[in-house]
């Protein structure tokens, strides 16, 4: 049986904090497991996001993209996102949205609602560990994810909105 | 040929950008184009972030882990670093001919991998810019614009990518960070079931191959006033060639012709790969650029991949294929072609071929033997080299009576393509580049010049956030007059 909600975590476990998204996934399984849902969700980790992840998206009922992020809002950002297209100079790339978009060409229907969890990096260097700041984000990130898992419905995600997310996060450090 | 890039007719006119080293490329590439007093181009350079700190990361480690690893340098071809560690961790362990099953089992692999990354390029990153031209609308020129003129390409592309990686999967044991080739051999065959999966589809497979390459020699052969001339220059060009000089992905000796396609050097065993290539330091570029040593930096400089290999040997074995290998050569006119848009005619006769090999390597039973492994006397050298789907791709280990290593050396094929990607970048930008402003234009026709070589970048780690590829036009005095990204 398909799980309803697919989870894809991208990155590279020796690469600094490019492996935050194979460290999330790791939690996120034995999470799921002593919890009872792993049938719920399937998690899929790579390195990167390719065509072929398009066909994973097929009969679900919602779909997460779990990836570092170079640059952007710490500690994380978590949105809906839309299919694009965009025209990239190399097969070395692919972002979310654009697997949402081969997905809308080939099949010829709209995905399944789609977010990403962008979780903040701060170094990408081979042969690297994760910073002590990424794990703080990642713990941080992984509060949420929890409450995504358990409420795993469009209404709830759709209202787990940056500013809600962060009020928490700051409610947190306080 | 030219040899343009760091040498300005009056470079002390000019003022270098100190780059440093960290932020030297922010997103996944950078263009800067320098222009002299005239607003001239003078100089350009295309700054790729790529392997860097890898002799770092594998020192130190048992060489038996070394295929495993290297496949984090790469999030799109681990298959071929794979592969390549291996071949170079054969020779260590003394397995210089493998098992006929271990071999075949390898070759599988790694054609699974030429197709899958080869209908990766084509349908989802060229075909747009191919079928709809550089300066249309680049709300058409995408993909869907391309779904809505050619339904089935898109598709096709997905499912042809699709199974290259499960020949990947069945082989190597996983779609990613596979364990089937280890130093000596392989450690798993095919089971009947996996071999009887793949025949079902692969029929498909080498018919939608040999209709790949039939557009993209009509979309070549259409308008060869640009496809014959974009971004043209004259180079060297290298690759390995198998028994009898077959196009070969997997093994075979060094050659390598001029411009004209008289041969430099020819059945070169790539254990002395660096008696005939040596690599060059830039201050501008974390990438080397490597040379022909008989012909000295200047003019040593050669490109590989698809137009090189393709060019560079005598016949194809797998009939479809070497029917197209011909109409190329004789569209070229008897001398080799150097434009880089026919990278993507080249492209796909190789994904043709691959597909052609894969059908024939299913109805070979050696794929389903046990005998996987060979070992003989230890060495502490080897070097391994494999026809990437981007081109020559070398690995060299050395290791100690501990078995660990102590060098390791790579030459990826985006490195060996260093300066001829500058060169298709700096054509463009003299041809494209008007005033002192980087147009969308401009910034559309380097990155279909880029597209061609596919280079790999920053390999494996693509966060997101990171900037796609930025081009800034530097005056003379050193100031960045003005940008473009791609957003």
């Amino acid at each position: 049986m398909t799980a309803p909600v697919v989870i894809f975590a991208v990155g590279n476990p020796s690469r600094g904090d490019d492996a935050i998204g194979p460290v999330i996934c790791g939690r996120l399984e034995k999470w799921l497991k002593n919890e009872g849902l792993a049938e719920q969700f399937e998690l899929i980790e790579d390195f990167q996001l390719q065509i072929e992840h398009a066909l994973d998206l097929s009969d679900r009922q919602l779909a997460l993209f779990i990836d570092a992020g170079a640059n952007t809002p710490a500690p994380f950002t978590f949105q809906r996102i839309a299919p694009a297209s965009g025209i990239a100079h190399s097969t070395h790339e692919l972002s979310p949205e654009a697997v949402l978009q081969v997905y809308l060409q080939t099949e010829g229907v709209a995905p399944p609602p789609a977010f990403v969890l962008c979780v903040r990096g701060e170094a990408f260097e081979l042969g690297e560990p994760l910073t002590a700041v990424a794990e703080m984000y990642v713990d941080a990130a992984f509060g949420l994810l929890i409450q995504l898992c358990q409420q795993a419905d469009l209404n709830f995600w759709e209202r787990a909105t940056p500013i809600a997310i962060e009020e928490k996060y700051q409610a947190a450090e306080a | 040929m030219t040899y343009q890039l760091e040498t300005a007719q009056h470079p002390e006119k000019l003022r270098r950008v100190a780059i440093d080293p960290v932020s030297r490329v922010e997103g996944h590439g950078k263009v800067t184009i320098l222009l002299d007093e005239q607003n001239k181009v003078h100089q350009v350079r295309l700054h790729i972030v790529e392997f860097r700190g890898f002799e770092k990361f594998i020192q130190g480690r048992p060489y038996w882990e070394v295929p495993v690893m290297v496949q984090r340098l790469c999030g799109i071809c681990p298959v071929s670093h794979h592969l390549a560690a291996s071949k170079a961790l054969d020779i260590i362990v003394g397995a210089k001919k493998l098992t006929p099953a271990a071999e075949k089992l390898r070759r599988l692999m790694h054609y699974g991998q030429m197709l899958q990354s080869h209908a990766l390029h084509f349908f989802h990153l060229c075909s747009p810019d191919l079928l709809f031209g550089f300066d249309s609308d680049v709300t058409k020129r995408n993909i869907v614009g391309v779904v809505a003129a050619h339904p089935e390409i898109a598709k096709r592309g997905v499912l042809l990518r699709k199974f290259g990686q499960e020949v990947i999967r069945v082989t190597a044991g996983k779609r990613v960070h596979g364990t089937g080739a280890v130093p000596g051999g392989m450690n798993k065959s095919l089971t009947i079931a996996e071999r009887d999966e793949l025949l079902k589809d692969i029929y498909h497979i080498v018919a939608w191959s040999r209709d790949a390459v039939r557009l993209i020699q009509k979309v070549h052969t259409q308008d060869p006033g640009l496809y014959n001339s974009f971004g043209i220059f004259r180079s060297n060009f290298m690759s390995i060639v198998g028994h009898n000089g077959d196009l070969d992905f997997y093994h075979g000796t060094l050659r390598a012709r001029d411009e004209n396609g008289k041969l430099i050097f020819d059945g070169v065993d790539y254990q002395e790969y660096d008696r005939y290539i040596e690599e060059e330091v830039k201050s501008w570029s974390y990438m080397k650029f490597p040379y022909f040593k008989s012909l000295g930096k200047e003019h040593g400089w050669y490109k590989v991949g698809p137009l090189a290999r393709v060019q560079n040997c005598d016949q194809i074995s797998t009939p479809f294929a070497e029917h197209e290998r011909k109409e190329f050569v004789d569209y070229a006119g008897g001398t080799p072609m150097h434009a880089p848009l026919a990278y993507h005619w080249t492209r796909m006769i190789e994904m043709l071929h691959a597909a052609e090999v894969i059908k024939e390597l299913l109805h070979d039973d050696d794929l389903l033997s046990e005998n996987l492994m060979v070992e003989g006397e230890r060495k502490m050298e080897g070097v391994g080299v494999i026809e990437a789907p981007r081109g020559t791709l070398f690995h060299h280990y050395r290791v100690d009576e501990n078995d660990l290593i102590t060098m390791a050396n790579l030459i990826v094929s985006t490195t060996n393509n260093n300066q001829a990607m500058n060169e298709a970048v700096r054509h463009v930008a003299k041809r494209y580049l008007h005033g002192r402003e980087v147009t969308e234009g401009l910034l559309n026709h380097i990155e279909v010049a880029i597209r061609a070589f596919d280079p790999c970048l920053s390999c494996a780690t693509h966060a997101l956030g990171k900037m796609p590829l930025a081009v800034e036009l530097v005056d003379p005095e050193g100031l960045v007059i003005h940008s473009l990204s791609r957003s």
